[in-house]
């Protein structure tokens, strides 16, 4: 009954519907565990080997050091069960006053399991960042924090989503690839001289991981993802970005900065070609 | 499907006159038998209604409504059906109605309930029809979706995936003699290659998935592109409509009005939530909920399509 029970989620539904093209969940194959979609936690079946690939994946990341458990003020929120796994917001939010020098996110069942690592210069505020990803398949995720004095603390989420990595790419590929690198940024609050305004960043790029095939010539879809973002205010660093695979197509990323007077927020992209796409925003955003 | 043609040689030598007779008629029975039911919505067009499920193994992906159009020269398939089962058992319907050539074969668009039944009609070598953006489509999905489909129906059971022999970029024609069907490839709207059938002759436009009635629609392209489709085929010179899900026939254009509504109420809310800042995961709790109740299947496909609008107008 593997396959019927599997096709009692909606996000697998979707895919054989009227229908949705995308919908990744068996893309990688259905995982068995499909059926219980209000179960609270994953089956305790599979916690084992899934504490103990954290623990490989902590090794191979951090080595020997230390991982303090941060979860009582760091928060890592994602859907329990994803909508879109080529698409499934993230929220990764720091409590209190610790110096955050960096935060790391891990998939840990993804191809690539570092999705990113931000790191925040003294115009950053690490107190909420906010991304958008793929999940490959059934995963914890892992938000890392690494404070100013080298300690880390993790915090943990379960998600249930499936082949969103080598799902096949949008409806819009063309249009993608036409629009690449153009940047937005939305300020998410009026500006006030030293006080936090929240950034969302918006950038054009398919955001190719390689894992994405062309089913007739059975040839994948090279490889083409953004490596690094920076993003600086009146030249200070506000946040650099270490990305991956695991990134959408056409990434949005918010993130807080303190902008000391009115300036400029300046954007800097590269991917793995080693294109750069570059733009500059006022602060606060010219009105109309 | 076996044939009484298709027997061997040697087999029909062995087999005595009596026997092949009854074989025959067992044939036939069976064909009867397995024929899916279509009403006729015109003269001439017969449309087998979907059920409003998603594919499962009972129902064999037989959930799209599909169809053919017989001329007096020839029959025009539009769209083969969910899996090559569903495509064998619209063949039989269609030799019951006529015996004449099957010639084209339009695949209205890339998804797996639509046209997986293609295969049943390779033996009939007609024209397969398609967008001009169907090739790449099945390129990327085709092999996905086969896979996935043959995941829910039983090894073999999908059928193959057929790509089209004969492209539509903007608009083509199919003569059946004394009627000629018009196509209309459409710009990127329910998904990115969704082609229409006008029969003028009975003023009906066979409008595939670019039309929803009561189930749910599922949005795979652009928000604002379908709705501009909507707009273009409502001022189409037709009477009655075929939708892709729901009833086998609906006036027109007033059959759109439900369709119209869920679009805009789906693009409005949406602008709405980006305007204000909302993240996608609460957008997509709370945009279009009044629209629930009026559709079936709205759970399952409601936080997809808000997710698809909310990357489409977070752009704008």
């Amino acid at each position: 009954m593997g396959v019927m029970r599997a096709l009692s989620m909606p996000a697998m539904l979707l895919a054989f519907g009227a229908g949705w093209g995308l919908n990744p969940a068996w893309a990688a194959g259905a995982p068995a565990t499909a059926g219980s979609p209000d179960a609270a936690g994953p089956p305790d079946a599979d916690e084992t080997e899934r504490a103990e690939r954290w623990k490989e994946l902590q090794h191979a990341l951090f080595g020997d050091r230390q991982i303090q458990d941060g979860s009582a003020w760091l928060g890592i929120d994602a859907p329990a069960r994803a909508l879109d796994a080529a698409l499934v917001p993230v929220s990764l939010t720091v409590k209190g006053d610790r110096a955050i020098k960096g935060i790391y996110l891990v998939i840990d069942n993804n191809p690539g399991p570092l999705a990113g690592h931000f790191i925040f210069g003294p115009q950053g505020d690490p107190h909420s960042l906010k991304l958008r990803v793929r999940v490959n398949a059934y995963t914890y995720m892992h938000a890392v924090a690494e404070t100013r004095d080298n300690q880390l603390f993790a915090a943990a989420r379960f998600v249930k989503a499936a082949g969103g990595c080598s799902a096949p790419a949008g409806a819009d590929e063309q249009q993608a690839l036409q629009d690449i690198g153009h940047i937005k940024v939305r300020l998410m609050q009026p500006f006030a001289a030293g006080k936090t305004m929240e950034a969302q960043l918006m950038i054009r790029h398919p955001n190719f991981n390689g894992m994405q095939m062309n089913q007739a010539t059975r040839l994948y879809t090279p490889a083409m993802f953004i490596r690094t973002i920076d993003v600086s205010y009146n030249g200070a660093p506000v946040m650099h970005l270490d990305s991956d695979i695991s990134l959408s197509s056409d990434p949005v990323i918010s993130f807080g900065f303190i902008p000391p007077q009115k300036g400029q927020l300046k954007v800097l992209v590269r991917d793995t070609k080693d294109s750069t796409f570059g733009q500059s925003f006022d602060v606060p955003a010219p009105a109309g | 499907m076996s044939h009484p043609a298709r027997m061997s040689r040697r087999e029909a030598l062995l087999a005595g006159a009596g026997v092949l007779w009854s074989v025959a008629a067992t044939m036939r029975g069976r064909a009867a038998e397995t024929a899916l039911v279509t009403e006729a919505v015109a003269p001439g067009i017969h449309i087998r209604r979907g059920v409003d499920e998603d594919a499962s193994a009972a129902n064999g992906d037989a959930i799209a409504n599909i169809g053919f159009i017989v001329g007096r020269n020839a029959v025009a398939v539009i769209d083969p059906g969910g899996s090559l089962n569903d495509g064998q058992r619209l063949r039989a319907r269609i030799r019951e109605v006529t015996q004449l050539p099957i010639r084209f074969v339009v695949l209205s668009h890339v998804h797996p309930d639509h046209i997986f039944g293609a295969g049943a009609f390779e033996q009939d070598r007609p024209e397969f029809i398609g967008h001009a953006r169907l090739p790449n489509a099945l390129a990327q999905r085709g092999e996905y979706y086969r896979s996935g489909l043959e995941a829910v129906l039983g090894k073999g059971k999908a059928g193959p995936v057929v790509v089209p022999t004969r492209l539509i970029v903007d608009r083509g024609q199919l003569d059946l003699g004394d009627r000629v069907l018009l196509l209309t490839a459409h710009p990127v709207a329910h998904s990115d290659c969704d082609l229409s059938v006008l029969d003028p002759s009975s003023a009906t436009l066979l409008a595939a998935d670019l039309l929803f009635v009561g189930r749910v629609p599922s949005l795979d392209g652009r928000l604002k592109g379908w709705q501009s489709a909507l707009t273009s085929l409502k001022s189409v010179a037709a009477s009655r409509a075929v939708p892709g899900h729901g009833p086998v026939s609906v006036n027109w254009p007033s059959g759109a009005r439900d369709l119209d509504r869920y679009l805009d109420v789906l693009l409005r809310e949406t602008r709405a939530a980006v305007k204000r800042g909302m993240e996608i995961s609460d957008a997509v709790a709370s945009v279009g909920l009044s629209e629930r109740g009026k559709w079936k299947l709205f759970d399952d496909y409601q936080g997809h399509n808000v997710t698809q609008a909310f990357k489409e107008v977070e752009w704008e």
